[in-house]
Formats: structure tokens, C-alpha cells, sequence
């Protein structure tokens, strides 16, 4: 245990490998909407990693998640296959939902892992109805429910804050609050911006922490879900981030200055946790130098599964629509 | 032969033997919904419940329509069979996000990946003089989603047998109970138990004319037949029970047989649920019609509250009746 930042090297070093395969990821999805291989909606998480690699080290493998449309980072972290993710942005079988979500539309049963939902909001009923599934078969689950600051505003961020209070729903609500309603300020459309203070309004734990320091939203959440699991509650926890890149490959990004990124970027989590970690004599060059060549090998291998992948046959758009075999 | 003996049952209560029958037969199976407990349900329905079963499976929920039914479906989603109530189909307008854009799309969003076992039961329709806001029918809106499944009970035995095949169904399965046939009463054999959800099915056989109807339009087209049956005209009534996926064989054979059509139902003409009955006519039996696809529909207004305007808005039994006279030549 390291005296001066509280976390053991390997942690550290795994804490900063998930950000920087995001971070990397993320580059090399760019490049590849660039190329057109990747098309339709894309959303970055660059500059918001601490967020769901700090959160995810609270979490089980019994543990559900529910995600939003900007949730390549949230997949990648808790263990589905970057090889799939990559092969879903490509269309292909192959992927994580097998070509017919997308971007926005991640899936995966095998870790839980409950989209990918691109609604604003829409997400948050389905994480209160899987927390009710546990309560009522009395399974000590947590389902983290990942969602923006824009969520606040719906009517569904209000029902649903209301509902897991009024039931004791084991949800662990974590709002991702960048800022920014696609282009809209949050000064510019929340009448109190304080959105711990909004979600305590329906008595339940909540608290707000610095979502630039993986560090501190892990400790963070680890609380949070604590209490959620042995507290027979909700929880909600406010993220104070920021996205570096815009809002998605569409956005011209004309709504905030180019000082106001950069001087974000200077709280950028990735090089922030490295600093802390080499100051602490818990990281070396080698170190990172290993950790870019492992992601980049990893990164090449998921490009290479989604060429190698397959369309489905046309003759197949049909399928899926109801489900095929009887319910689990 | 045995016969089981018949009681007499309302259909209200058909309703709350099926959810009873449900909930004794399996644990996961759960009700949520506004007043669905301590005040036994907006119309009765699931009166008792709540003493028998308990608060955990018997939920009355906030007045939050788009939190309860997305709940519903990440409960199925979690392994739960639950049962929603939206009070009326008027305020699931209120989740519709949630109806469309989850339990209509996750099974294909996800690549086939996940069931939604639910069963979302509404009341619908008019007639009870509510006006615009608490009248409306959209089955036709909500058969329009890939995705999901409709059924209109008609009568007691589909009251008493759609909700359980609809529990074991994988996908998300919407039950529409029009408010005039609660207080239906009849008898049904006391061993009365599941239905096929995926027939439509004749209620009256006629070789003239096919009256095509569903839910609260059902008596209407058969009172009309009734009706017709003293002018010497013989009309058959197919009730569709099922809303989506559509039961085509039964109405193209019957249509096939009387080479003659009139759809009846509570929506909206544009772009109804008659709409469509009539184009699939069109396009699989237009060689067997010997006049034109008629509908009767409700008229295109937010429904009045007078009795007089509500009743002229709604599909009768003697407009029913003056179509098939005007298509036989007869009136």
C-alpha cells in the first residue's frame, strides 16, 4: 500500500490499463467512422473514463448494468469482448448484439450488461424493474444505472428517484454529469444545478465527487454500492466530468470555447492518475510503454475479428423482432 | 360424458380468476399498478387481491406511468413474470416511451438476446360519458409496433383464459379490457381455463356478410346480425381476439364465404386498425368480393360528453346494419 495516494501498485496500474483501453479504443473508433467502417450515431467517452473504470471496481458479476448510448467505455470495463464490441459497430453477427444495436446499442446477457439505451432517460425504469426482480427473489444484487446530467430534466429521472425510494430498490443511480445536454449548458436548463442536492430531495443517500479522479469515484461508489447492497436502498452518486470530444460525429461542437476544453483537459483523468502513480514510485515508463503495446495488440485483434466478420443474410432482417424459444 | 357445471361469473371477474389462477401457479408472477390494491383496482378487478397475496406481489405504485411500466419490463427482464395495469389506455400515453422503445425493441436491439415475459392489461373505449381525455381506443396506434403482441378479450372465456398463455409468452404481451364489458355476465364451465392467443374466431356463422370486430365492437356486431337475421340476411361475426400479430387465414375465409365485409371498430378511421383489416381484404381476397370493404368506425372528433354526441360518435348496431343492407342492395 502506497503511503501517499492509498491504493496498491497493481490496482493502480489496472485502475490506469482500463482507462487507457477506452481512451485508445475510442481514437481508433474515430478512425475507423473516418474510414466509414463504423457508421450511424457515435458518442465519445473521451475525457470521462475515470467515471465507469472507477464505478465498475465496485461492482460483482452479479451485478447489473444499465447504460446509456455513450457506453463503449462501461462495455469494454466490465468485461465484454472488445472483439464483439468492435464487430457490432461493423454490423457484423459477430457482435455483442449482433450487429442490429450498434454504437448505441451494446449488449451483452453473459455480463449482465443491459444496453446501450438511447433514450435520455429510458434507461432508468429498467434498472428500477431489475432491482425489483432481485428484491422479490431476494438476491443480494446491485443494478448500476449510468445516466447523464440531461436525464435530470425527464420526467423519468423523477419517477424512477421516487420509485426505488418508495420500494427500497437496490439501485445504484451514477449520473454522469458532463456538463452538457448534447449542446446545452446545464446553468442553461437545470433551475438548481446541484443535482445531489435535486436527487436527496427523494430521501435517499446522495453525493457528488469529482469524476476526474478514478481514485476518488471509486471510493466513491464502492461506498455507495455498499450501502445499496447491505442497506436495502438506493443510492445516487453525482460524476463531475467532462467530454473532451463532441457530443457525437455529428456535432460541429459551437456551443463552448476551446478554452473551456482545454482548460478541462488539464484534469484529464489518464494523465492525472499517472502523475499521481509515478510520483508515488508506483509506475514506470516501462510500465506504460507495456500497458500501450498490450492495448494496442488487443485493439488491432478486435479490428481484425470485426473484418473478419460476417453480414447477416437479408434473408434473416426478420428475426429477433419476438423472442425465439421460450423464455428463460 | 361428463360435463363440468356452468357458474355465472361477470367478466370482471373472469379477469380476477385468471390473475388469481396466475399468481397461485408461479412465484414470479407479480401485479403493479395505480390502485391496484388497497382500492381493488380502478373497475374492480383485482378486488381481494391484495388481502389473499400480500403488498409485495399485489404493488400499488405512484402515479408514475412511464417508471411502473418500465419497471414491468426490466422486471421480466430480471427473471419476473409481472402483470402491469395501466388504468386506461388514455395514460399509457404517458409510457409510451417505454412500450415502444424498450419492450418493443430490446429482444431485437439485443441480437435476440433477451425475453420480456409481460403482460401489460388496459382498459379501453367509450361510452360511459368520461369526454375526450378518458374514451379513447389506440389499439390500432399500439398494433402498428413490431415487437409487441395485442389481445382483445371479448367475451368470458378469452377474460378467464388469455392471461395465462400471454404470461408464458416470451415477448411483451398487451391485454385490452374495453370498460362496457366489465359487468358482461354469462356462465362458463367451472374448469374454464387457457385460450389460443393467436386465432381470431367466429362468434356467429353467416354466409352473407362478414362483420369483423374486436373488444367493445364485438356486441355491436352481433346485435347487428341479430338485427339483420330478421331481414333474412345472414351475417357471420369474426371476432379477431388477437390484434398483432393479425390472424389473416380466418378473415380471408370467412370473406371467401360471404364475399362481403364490414370492419367495425372504436378507433379513429384514418389509419385504423380497420385500415389495415380492410387493405389485407384488398390484397388477399379482392377476387372474392362482390361489393367494397366497408368500415364502421367512430366518427373523427375528441369524444363529446353528451350522451346523444357520444353514442352518434360510437359504432352502432343499426349503422352496422343499414352498411350491410346498402352492400346487399337491400336497402
Amino acid at each position: 500500500m502506497s503511503a501517499t495516494i492509498g491504493i496498491e501498485r497493481e490496482h493502480g496500474l489496472e485502475l490506469l490499463r482500463q482507462m487507457l483501453r477506452v481512451r485508445r479504443f475510442e481514437e481508433k473508433c474515430v478512425e475507423l467512422y473516418s474510414a466509414t467502417k463504423i457508421r450511424g450515431f457515435m458518442h465519445l467517452y473521451i475525457g470521462e473514463e475515470a467515471v465507469a473504470v472507477g464505478a465498475m471496481q465496485a461492482l460483482t458479476p452479479e451485478d447489473a448494468i444499465v447504460a446509456t448510448y455513450r457506453e463503449h467505455g462501461h462495455a469494454l470495463v466490465r468485461g465484454v469482448s472488445p472483439g464483439s464490441i468492435m464487430a457490432e459497430m461493423y454490423g457484423k453477427v459477430e457482435g455483442c448484439a449482433r450487429g442490429r444495436g450498434g454504437s448505441m446499442h451494446l449488449f451483452d446477457a453473459a455480463t449482465r450488461f443491459y444496453g446501450g439505451n438511447a433514450i435520455v432517460g429510458g434507461g432508468l425504469p429498467l434498472a428500477v424493474g431489475l432491482a425489483l426482480a432481485d428484491k422479490l427473489q431476494a438476491r443480494r444484487r446491485v443494478t448500476a444505472c449510468f445516466f447523464g446530467d440531461g436525464a435530470v430534466a425527464e420526467g423519468e429521472f423523477h419517477e424512477c428517484m421516487n420509485l426505488a425510494a418508495v420500494w427500497r430498490l437496490p439501485v445504484l443511480f451514477l449520473c454522469e454529469n458532463n456538463r452538457y445536454a448534447m449542446g446545452t449548458a446545464i446553468e442553461r436548463y437545470e433551475s438548481e444545478t446541484d443535482l445531489a442536492l435535486k436527487a436527496a430531495s427523494y430521501e435517499l443517500t446522495a453525493w457528488s465527487v469529482d469524476g476526474m479522479d478514478v481514485i476518488a469515484v471509486e471510493e466513491a461508489v464502492r461506498r455507495a454500492a455498499a450501502e445499496v447492497r447491505d442497506g436495502d436502498r438506493p443510492c445516487f452518486v453525482e460524476l463531475r466530468t467532462y467530454r473532451f470530444r463532441a457530443h457525437s460525429m455529428y456535432d460541429p461542437d459551437l456551443y463552448r470555447t476551446k478554452d473551456e476544453i482545454e482548460r478541462w483537459k488539464e484534469h484529464d483523468p489518464i494523465p492525472a492518475l499517472s502523475a499521481q502513480l509515478q510520483a508515488a514510485g508506483l509506475l514506470s515508463d516501462a510500465d506504460v510503454e507495456r500497458l500501450e503495446r498490450e492495448i494496442a495488440r488487443e485493439i488491432e485483434d478486435a479490428i481484425a475479428f470485426a473484418e473478419a466478420g460476417t453480414l447477416e443474410p437479408v434473408e434473416e432482417l426478420e428475426r429477433f423482432v419476438y423472442f425465439e424459444g421460450a423464455a428463460p | 360424458m361428463s360435463v363440468a357445471p356452468a357458474k355465472a361469473i361477470t367478466y370482471r371477474e373472469a379477469m380476477r380468476e385468471a390473475i388469481r389462477e396466475a399468481l397461485l401457479a408461479d412465484g414470479r408472477v407479480f401485479l403493479m399498478g395505480e390502485d391496484v390494491g388497497a382500492y381493488g383496482g380502478c373497475f374492480g378487478v383485482s378486488k381481494g387481491l391484495l388481502e389473499e397475496f400480500g403488498p409485495e406481489r399485489i404493488r400499488d405504485t405512484p402515479l408514475s406511468e412511464s417508471a411502473f411500466v418500465g419497471a414491468g419490463i426490466g422486471a421480466a427482464m430480471g427473471g419476473m413474470r409481472p402483470i402491469v395495469e395501466v388504468m386506461t389506455v388514455n395514460f399509457c400515453l404517458l409510457a409510451l416511451d417505454q412500450i415502444m422503445n424498450n419492450a418493443a425493441t430490446i429482444t431485437h436491439m439485443s441480437g435476440g438476446q433477451f425475453a420480456i415475459p409481460l403482460v401489460i392489461r388496459m382498459t379501453t373505449g367509450a361510452g360511459r360519458q368520461v369526454a375526450a381525455q378518458h374514451s379513447h381506443s389506440l389499439e390500432g396506434w399500439l398494433a402498428h409496433i413490431p415487437g409487441l403482441k395485442l389481445l382483445a378479450p371479448a367475451t368470458l372465456a378469452d377474460a378467464r383464459g388469455m392471461l395465462g398463455p400471454a404470461l408464458d409468452d416470451p415477448n411483451p404481451v398487451l391485454i385490452f379490457e374495453h370498460g362496457s364489458l366489465y359487468n358482461l355476465e354469462g356462465e362458463l364451465p367451472a374448469g374454464a381455463g387457457a385460450v389460443d392467443i393467436e386465432r381470431a374466431a367466429t362468434r356467429r356463422p353467416g354466409g352473407d356478410v362478414t362483420l369483423i370486430a374486436y373488444g367493445g365492437t364485438v356486441p355491436t356486431a352481433l346485435s347487428a346480425a341479430e338485427e339483420l337475421a330478421g331481414a333474412g340476411i345472414e351475417a357471420e361475426v369474426v371476432d379477431l381476439r388477437v390484434l398483432r400479430p393479425l390472424d389473416d387465414r380466418t378473415i380471408i375465409e370467412s370473406v371467401a364465404r360471404t364475399h362481403r365485409a364490414v370492419v367495425i371498430d372504436e378507433g379513429w378511421r384514418s389509419g385504423s386498425l380497420a385500415a389495415e383489416v380492410s387493405a389485407r381484404i384488398m390484397e388477399q381476397a379482392f377476387y372474392e368480393l362482390d361489393a367494397p370493404v366497408t368500415r364502421v368506425c367512430s366518427a373523427e372528433v375528441p369524444m363529446p360528453y353528451p350522451r346523444h354526441l357520444e353514442q352518434a360518435a360510437l359504432p352502432q348496431p343499426a349503422v352496422v346494419a343499414a352498411e350491410v343492407r346498402r352492400m346487399m342492395g337491400t336497402g
